[in-house]
């Protein structure tokens, strides 16, 4: 494994990534997941019941971890440029709405949306770009050419990098090759930060997905992310469960806190509050900031706006009466 | 003629054959009224020392494969049959019976072992099941021997009722502390020594010749006797014990009325000695990709 | 790090749950409740009793108390309806009214929820997601059987007991009579059953449903009352099956007390649960089940994982984790839907707690409570754990019946085995271990009549649940459930 490896681990684990052998070792070490008690655990906590001013919190706190996304083959620069808009006033009508955390791209449209966000900072919270990068979604090209694409993405001005791990690699059991390749790529991100996409559903297992949550944070990732949207299952309450468990455990063990994004699969208000729940009882309540957690998701913000106008309105909203995009 | 060889009756304890720790005795006359032996007389602390020896019987016994214990039942029944003629003889000398009735009960109690050294490896089959549980879990109901019985043995057909209460027991798994009918103590002794020689293990059966009345409120009271078989007890004692039975929260067998060992055996004396144990072990979706569980 | 919006107006991170309760007027809680025997609501000649809502200690209702002289009457009813109605009915015909009280109860859930959470102090996440669909599930499960005991192994035309006599404990009131109810009926039983003195509430509302159903007079006759009424329901000579769930030094003088009477009886006694974590767990959902073993009903349950057996190499990472975890268990208002643990069942129960805590305490064990805050009024205990426990104390000996977990260490499975096994009771017991032939081999070893691998408290109509040793005798649920009700005694006899 790199030399360069060694670097960015804490000290508790400096051993752990000496060599393949010990980090394979450490990793299928790791405790087991019981599928069926951690997915009771995901239901019973999703029965909380999140009403009035709460409620109101939360949906402005889901909102402002939105990481607005658009990641089809179709997207255009006028595409992008209705999501920046939309991310900085959600609801033209109620301008207190808060903006979203970032806009979630494409790296060659990076630069788009870099316009179309300038100067924005100044009259708000700032709005980063995150940009997919290291062949996205599958993840399957030699690593230089994900070195570029991170690269390029970086220069154009994103200042967030959603990587894809080679899933191949881990299930394979090539756990060495999965973690040089994210610390090339945290290198490579530079000061941007950087969300490790597990693809949790092509992972397979819950003990899967603790231990590539693992060995992302150990690699360095800032974030460690469910799912690129193009496979199913995308983010579920469990899988999320699984990684926000590992981010507190990783604080408990170094004393650094790391974030989790769900991405996928999210598309009601009543989706994002419980994901909310999760993050407050499973990581803990510190974890509640759009620093710390996100949601990969593009649909969700439509219903967490018409939720919110209902809260502070007293009556339900169609779908009509809140703008596309 | 040589002066016969009389043997010595003694009680039958973790597969030995040891004297009363009192030292006392009690004469046994046969169907004539004429003395017959001298039989064992058991104490307090006899029984005492049956069941500490039926606890150490029932570690190795419970956890023997159904398969084994049917052999090892199965072999007591070889065992009986070849000596089939002291039993017949012993019947008709201590009974009074005729040969054939004597033939017959021996015969009886041959088939009766042979029967239940069949049901070993049916009990869970029969009285278990796999629950279908409306949640993400494999659960079964398997039956487990109770512990320790303590078995006041009838006082009606010495032989056949002395195996048709023992041989249930012990089918299930359980070890047991037999009170010998105490006019029969002779038979249940001569029986021991089939047992002894059948490759049960020490400790499975202990018995105990003697006074019912006097040995059994201690086995009812024994915080290590798990259950109790009252078919031998006369009504009044049979209360009593069950009253002194609460105390430890005993399972205990009473017959609803003399029972009849020459009908075919029913099942409510091997369950009523079996505990139901239910398991439960997650099963869920083998793969995130068959979706939750819930 | 950026902030976030200026909308969220407060520290995101401190973003907590409004209160959300559930509104007690859905409970339809009345003033007064009565007796049902023969059908009717009738007023009983006891004397009143006050049930108290142990979320706030104020009164909840009064209810009209059973004299003997009404246990009579109530016998005598359940007397005539087994001779009469009930015993012409086919099997398919009883299921049907066993159908109908299953809908029925699903019908007036929420209400049931409601008012069972008031009643009995428990919150209303338990009583709306296990307690009360769980009471209708065993009707449905048991209505099925009524036409089909035939094939129960206990011959072609088994036949039930007769009167039944029941006494049900408070910690689940609605599910224990329908534990009692259901089966007694589907074999073709009638039934006089005792609710418990501080949770009558449900089976009252219960007994509506039965009437609504339009059961023959007499099938189910339900009699309110103290331990004395209780006392002299089993002792009542016009009974044919007695069955009871409560402590074990009650189930002890029941059981003496039927000696000689040849009546059947199913004992659902006292426990001390052991859960067993070795050391490849799977550790976060061992935590979860240690929580649901022992905080599950406040740990008002008979089969509660009291104790916990935890291999020494684990030990102390187990216990941070369970620590964390227990810390976010909500403690307070039943009514309220984000509650976790709600209210000890009555006073003299919070009394019992607190003093073998204390005794816990005053013989070393080492005592960490949840920082939950409690309310100001009602009987609420912070979850508790003991640390550095042994055998010897009274709070890993003692049924405790409350939020106290006893944490004692072990080295060996075989060390594992001896300590779970070394205790009068034998409910529950349960392992967390990756690896299935440990668990396997653990469960067959265990002397426990539940054993719950990777899992506690799951419940199920199917699945046979009753004790080892003095956690009593007989079961409740599946097959062997059913046979408790009938005469399955197959011994040929002299004449």
């Amino acid at each position: 494994m790199s030399e360069t490896a060694t670097g960015v681990v804490p000290a508790a684990f400096a051993d752990v990534v000496a060599d393949e052998v010990r980090l394979r070792r450490f990793l299928d070490g790791l405790p087991g997941v019981d599928p069926v008690a951690l997915e009771q655990r995901a239901t019973a906590l999703a029965t909380r019941s999140i009403k009035k001013q709460s409620k109101l919190t939360a949906i402005d706190l889901a909102i402002s971890m939105v990481d607005l996304t658009t990641l089809e083959g179709a997207d255009t620069a006028g595409k992008v440029r209705n999501l920046v808009r939309k991310g900085l006033q959600p609801d033209p009508e109620r301008p207190d709405t808060p903006r979203v955390a970032a806009i979630c791209i494409y790296p060659d449209l990076v630069p788009v949306a870099a316009g179309a966000l300038a100067g924005s900072e100044n009259t708000g919270t700032k709005i980063n770009i995150a940009s997919v990068a290291t062949a996205f979604p599958s993840g399957r090209a030699a690593l230089p050419v994900k070195i570029a694409d991170v690269e390029s993405a970086v220069a154009a001005g994103a200042d967030e990098i959603d990587m894809v791990i080679d899933r191949g690699a881990f299930l394979a059991g090539h756990y060495g090759k999965v973690y040089d390749e994210i610390v090339a790529v945290k290198q490579a991100a530079g000061a941007a930060r950087l969300k490790v996409i597990l693809e949790t559903g092509e992972l397979a297992t819950y003990d899967n997905v603790r231990k590539a949550s693992w060995l992302a944070l150990l690699a360095g990732g800032d974030f460690i992310k469910t799912s690129t949207g193009k496979v199913s299952p995308a983010a579920t309450l469990p899988v999320t469960h699984v990684m926000l468990q590992a981010v507190h455990d990783w604080k408990r063990a170094t004393g650094e806190q790391r974030a989790v994004k769900p991405a996928g699969g999210i598309r009601t208000a009543k989706d994002a509050i419980r994901y909310l729940v999760a993050v407050r009882e499973v990581a803990g309540p510190e974890w509640l900031h759009p620093h710390w957690f996100r949601f990969g998701a593009s649909s969700v913000l439509n219903d967490l706006i018409m939720q919110r106008r209902t809260q502070l309105e007293g009556h339900y909203w169609g779908g009509d009466y809140v703008s596309l995009d | 003629m040589s002066i016969a060889v009389a043997k010595t009756y003694k009680l039958y304890v973790g597969g030995s054959f040891p004297r009363s720790e009192s030292g006392r005795t009690y004469q046994v006359a046969d169907a004539g009224g004429s003395f017959l032996a001298n039989a064992v007389l058991a104490s307090r602390k006899d029984a005492r020392d049956a069941v500490a020896a039926a606890r150490k019987g029932f570690s190795s016994w419970s956890k023997a494969t159904p398969y084994n214990r049917g052999q090892v039942i199965y072999r007591i029944a070889e065992m009986l049959q070849s000596r089939a003629p002291e039993f017949i003889e012993l019947l008709i000398t201590s009974r009074g019976v005729d040969h054939a009735a004597a033939v017959a009960e021996v015969d009886a109690a041959i088939d009766r072992l042979v029967h239940y050294a069949g049901w070993t490896d049916k009990l869970a089959a029969v009285f278990g099941s796999a629950n279908p549980v409306s949640a993400p879990y494999f659960s079964y109901s398997a039956p487990e021997p109770t512990g320790v019985v303590a078995i006041i043995a009838p006082t009606d057909a010495p032989l056949l009722g002395l195996v048709s209460v023992l041989a249930p027991v012990i089918t299930g798994g359980n070890a047991a502390v037999l009170i010998a009918a105490e006019a029969d103590p002779c038979i249940a002794i001569t029986f021991a020594e089939v047992l002894a020689t059948s490759d049960v293990p020490a400790g499975v059966v202990n018995i105990l010749t003697g006074s019912a009345t006097e040995i059994a409120p201690h086995l009812a009271a024994h915080a290590d006797v798990n259950a109790l078989d009252l078919t031998g007890a006369e009504a009044g004692l049979a209360t009593e014990l069950e009253g002194v039975a609460a105390g430890t929260v005993k399972r205990v067998y009473r017959p609803k009325g003399r029972p009849d060992f020459a009908a075919a055996p029913g099942t409510v004396r091997l369950r009523s000695f079996l505990e139901i144990k239910t398991v439960w072990h997650p099963t869920g979706s083998p793969s995130l990709a068959g979706g939750s569980s819930y | 790090m950026s902030r976030s919006t200026e909308s969220v107006a407060t520290d995101p991170t401190e973003w907590d749950y409004a209160p959300a309760p559930e509104s007690e007027a859905i409970g339809r809680v009345k003033e007064r409740y009565l007796p049902f025997i023969d059908g009717k609501f009738v007023e009983g000649s006891g004397d009143d009793l006050v049930s108290v809502n142990p979320g706030r200690d104020e009164p909840l209702s009064t209810v009209s108390t059973v004299s003997e002289a009404d246990l009579d009457t109530a016998v005598h009813a359940a007397r005539q309806a087994y001779e009469g109605p009930w015993s012409r009915l086919s099997g398919a015909e009883r299921g049907k009214y066993l159908f109908r009280i299953a809908r029925g109860i699903a019908e007036r859930s929420r209400e049931l929820a409601v008012l069972e959470a008031l009643d009995n102090g428990k919150p209303i996440k338990e009583t709306r997601d296990f307690d009360v669909p769980t009471a209708a599930q065993h009707f449905f499960y048991h209505a099925g059987w009524a036409d089909k005991l035939q094939h129960l192994g206990h011959g072609p035309d088994p036949k039930p007991l007769g009167v039944a006599g029941q006494v049900v404990p408070w910690n689940f009131p609605l599910l224990m009579a329908a534990w009692k109810i259901a089966p007694a009926l589907a074999a073709g039983n009638t039934v006089v059953i005792k609710p418990a003195e501080t949770t009558p509430l449900s089976a009252l509302v219960l007994a509506e449903i039965i009437a609504d159903a339009d059961l023959p007079p007499g099938v189910v006759n339900i009699v309110p009352g103290a331990g004395d009424v209780g006392a002299a329901l089993v002792r009542h000579p016009g009974l044919d099956k007695v069955a009871f769930t409560g402590s074990t030094t009650v189930g002890k003088q029941i059981q003496q007390t039927l000696a000689g009477t040849g009546r059947k009886l199913t004992l659902e006694l006292g426990g001390k649960g052991a859960t067993i974590v070795f050391s490849d767990a799977a550790i976060d959902q061992a935590v979860e089940g240690i929580v649901n073993a022992i905080f599950f009903n406040a740990g008002q349950v008979c089969c509660a994982g009291s104790r916990l057996l935890v291999q020494e190499s684990i030990a102390e990472e187990l216990l941070t984790r369970l620590r964390e975890r227990v810390d976010t268990l909500r403690v307070g208002d039943p009514l309220d839907k984000n509650t976790d643990v709600g209210a000890i069942n009555s006073r003299s129960q919070w009394d019992k707690i607190t003093e073998l805590t204390r005794a816990g305490v005053d013989e070393g064990a080492e005592l960490w409570q949840s920082s939950c805050p409690l309310p100001d009024k009602g009987f609420f205990v912070a979850p508790t754990i003991f640390t550095d426990a042994t055998q010897t104390m009274r709070i890993a000996r003692e049924e405790i019946f409350g939020p106290v977990l006893s944490v004692i260490t072990f080295r060996t499975p075989d060390e594992a085995l001896a300590k779970a096994n070394n205790s009068p009771y034998g409910l529950s017991a349960g392992v967390w271990t990756e690896k299935g032939s440990r668990a396997m081999a653990m469960a067959a070893r265990l002397r426990a009549g539940v054993i719950w691998d990777n899992t506690w408290n799951r419940f199920d109509p199917a699945a046979p649940f009753g004790g080892y040793q003095e956690s009593g005798f007989g079961r409740e649920g599946g097959p062997s459930g059913l046979a408790a009700y009938l005469d399955t005694d197959d011994e040929a006899l002299i004449g």
